[in-house]
């Protein structure tokens, strides 16, 4: 007799295993394989720009755990992503800590300032919230701009903190008598913590946390009653995707080598807190694969389209055209972000399952 | 004292364009539950269009005022036909991107239209300025002013007394039980976005005028009208007026004397005082000043 396939679920453990089916262990193997892989094949620029997907990446699981799965919306991401790279400029350049020691550090004091906003949230509401955490980016620019002694002021920091684990020195890899540029290196490391946030968010959703945390968000008097705190699945919802976004942060400050107010405080940081909402949208809100994809499409499209303008001329678009290369960009993130929301609103994650579905049960399903 | 009261004029114009702004966004989140961060894109686009009226095609500036604003009210409907009208009832993030997309593409298209070098209005007020009893009030102030002063009658007298006003109002209370009495929720909608969006043009014009000139950063206003709104409360028009006044006096204030006074709030202190003003707010009451608190449901 054949066994019944994976589209049967019998118990309930079989929706919270890791890798349900075989195809994932496949695929996983697939990416690990594609992650050793492509530094090798491609070009310094392209590792940069891919370095920097990871990057947002990391921050667009925090924020996926925080408003995809606990229903919180912020958009105060810029902020404590600010934080992180900050706290690595301070702890990983000016004290000189070891990579194990700074990035560690960095996502507990991301935590710590997300569990401190993590109440407001208890208090304000849906929209309300929404717009209190648009006061938080500019209370944050105005402490960037003026606390000098800990950010720099306005020029900003030099944010290149050390990226050794041990003897394998990421920003300078030499191995089996071979060495690595720093981009190649960068890309190894980023991605490698990548994976390490995804199998933590992972694991933190399939496990009672998550599962409380999802009825939180969908309906958090009725979670009290049955006793899922509120309160305590709020704030540390706040203070992990926070202590995500400083990681995020840090790592960035490592691949760009230096901020300034200018990339995350006021207008900017609402610019950028916005696209990591567009990332877990686009992605697919409540997943994480959705969360990483949705990071790598947000990040890679400008470069991706910079290329093609380089080689085919889009009609009014380029330099002395009408519409600016960055104008043009710009635009085709924003259509993207109204066309997903109007096709596909659960993002190209629910797209692919669709896809899957359709061909798991063919010829049967319409 | 003259200083003062000169201080206060100036508050309070500032605070009627947060009031045009706001009361924008309080409209249409009173009908849809919508907040439209594409507000400040509409304001932009209305000092543009003005700036078209008047000096691209030579319409009298009085007559251009009255063209921008119905033009606004025109751009308004059109998102609302086009796109907005999708995703009644869907989750307010949902929602919040959208418009957040619509603004993107908006404040793309306007400079790729017309050039991203500011332009000058052309408006008669200019600089000039009256002075009753020592008090230096421009005349672009005055007018501001006065628009607000018939916006916020027009919108009593609509509410209060048009059919469709009356509609609006119970929309808001309880969509389903107004569409059972036969209210037409989709023209509801419709109407909403129309009024916000001749507001907001309406408000970019003003900001325009008065030497300010037609320029990109004009929507940056609208950031400035979130805590206005949250402190008069989302879906209180009133509340967005009073909002406004307070907020535009409180900064123009602070921009005086806090570098004398406070100086260690930092430089820059009073572009982040509206939001300070509206945390502290938010915490002692978390639906406003004036907001309508919500029963929440099992």
């Amino acid at each position: 007799m054949a066994r019944p396939g994976t589209l049967l679920v019998t118990r309930p453990e079989q929706r919270l295993r890791l890798l349900p089916t075989n195809w994932y262990k496949a695929f996983v193997i697939l990416l690990a394989v594609v992650w050793l892989t492509v530094p090798i094949n491609l070009s310094d620029a392209w590792l940069d720009v891919l370095a920097r997907c990871g990057v947002a990446a990391i921050g667009a699981i925090g924020l996926n755990l925080l408003t995809g799965y606990t229903g919180q919306i912020s958009l105060a991401h810029a902020f404590f992503i600010a934080i992180g790279a900050y706290t690595a400029a301070w702890l990983g350049v000016r004290s000189d800590l070891p990579f194990l020691l700074w990035l560690p550090a960095t996502f507990v004091v991301g935590a710590l300032v997300g569990a401190l906003f993590g109440p407001f949230a208890l208090r304000v509401r849906g929209d309300y919230l929404a717009i209190l955490s648009i006061g938080l980016l500019y209370i944050g620019q105005h402490i960037f701009v003026n606390w000098t002694s800990f950010t720099g002021g306005r020029p900003g920091t030099s944010t290149g903190a050390p990226a050794a684990i041990g003897p394998l020195d990421f920003a300078d890899l030499n191995l089996f008598d071979q060495a690595y540029s720093r981009r190649q290196g960068l890309f190894w490391l980023v991605w490698l913590v990548v994976a390490i946030v995804a199998l933590l968010a992972r694991n933190i959703v399939r496990t009672r946390p998550g599962r409380a945390m999802q009825a939180v968000r969908d309906r958090d008097v009725a979670a009290e009653v049955v006793g899922v705190s509120n309160a305590r699945y709020t704030i540390s919802a706040f203070a992990l995707s926070s202590g995500l976004a400083a990681v995020a942060g840090g790592l960035y400050g490592v691949v760009a080598l230096t901020v300034s107010p200018a990339d995350f405080g006021g207008a900017p940081g609402l610019l950028l807190s916005v696209q990591y909402v567009a990332m877990i949208i686009i992605g697919g809100i409540g997943t994480i694969g959705g969360a990483v994809a949705g990071a790598v499409v947000v990040v890679a499209i400008p470069r991706v389209i910079e290329q093609i303008s380089n080689s085919v001329a889009i009609p009014f678009v380029g330099p002395g055209e009408p519409i600016s290369l960055f104008a043009f960009n710009n635009m085709i993130y924003g259509a993207l972000v109204i066309v997903t929301l109007v096709f596909e609103p659960r993002g190209m994650v629910a797209g692919w399952e669709r896809v899957k579905a359709y061909w798991r049960t063919w010829p049967l399903a319409d | 004292m003259t200083d003062f009261l000169n201080l206060l004029v100036s508050g309070v114009a500032l605070g009627a364009q947060y009031s045009l702004v706001a009361l924008g966004f309080v409209v249409i989140y009173r009908a849809t539950g919508v907040i439209n961060f594409a507000q400040g894109g509409f304001c932009v686009l209305g000092a543009y269009l003005a700036y078209n009226f008047h000096n691209t095609w030579g319409v009298p500036f009085y007559l251009a005022l009255v063209l921008t604003a119905l033009a606004g009210a025109g751009v308004g409907a059109l998102v609302d036909v086009t796109v907005l009208r999708r995703f009644v009832g869907q989750p307010p993030f949902v929602v919040i991107m959208l418009t957040i997309g619509l603004l993107i593409l908006i404040e793309q298209i306007v400079p790729s239209v017309w050039g991203a070098d500011p332009l000058p209005l052309g408006d008669p007020w200019g600089l000039r300025t009256v002075s009753p009893g020592g008090v230096d009030i421009k005349v672009s102030d005055l007018w501001t002013v006065g628009i607000v002063a018939v916006v916020l009658a027009g919108f009593f007298a609509f509410f209060r007394f048009s059919r469709m006003g009356v509609a609006m109002r119970a929309t808001a209370v309880d969509l389903e039980a107004a569409m059972a009495q036969g209210i037409p929720a989709h023209r509801v909608y419709r109407v909403s976005w129309s009024i916000a969006g001749l507001v907001a043009a309406l408000a970019g014009l003003t900001l325009a005028a008065g030497g300010g000139g037609v320029r990109l950063d004009i929507e940056l206003v609208a950031l400035t009208a979130f805590p206005v709104i949250i402190l008069g409360g989302l879906d209180s028009p009133g509340g967005a007026v009073a909002g406004g006044l307070l907020i535009g006096v409180a900064q123009v204030m602070s921009g005086k004397y806090q570098p004398e006074h406070a100086t260690w709030l930092g430089q820059g202190f009073p572009i982040v005082m509206p939001y300070v003003v509206m945390i502290i707010v938010l915490l002692v009451r978390p639906y406003g000043l004036f907001g309508q608190r919500k029963v929440r449901r099992i």
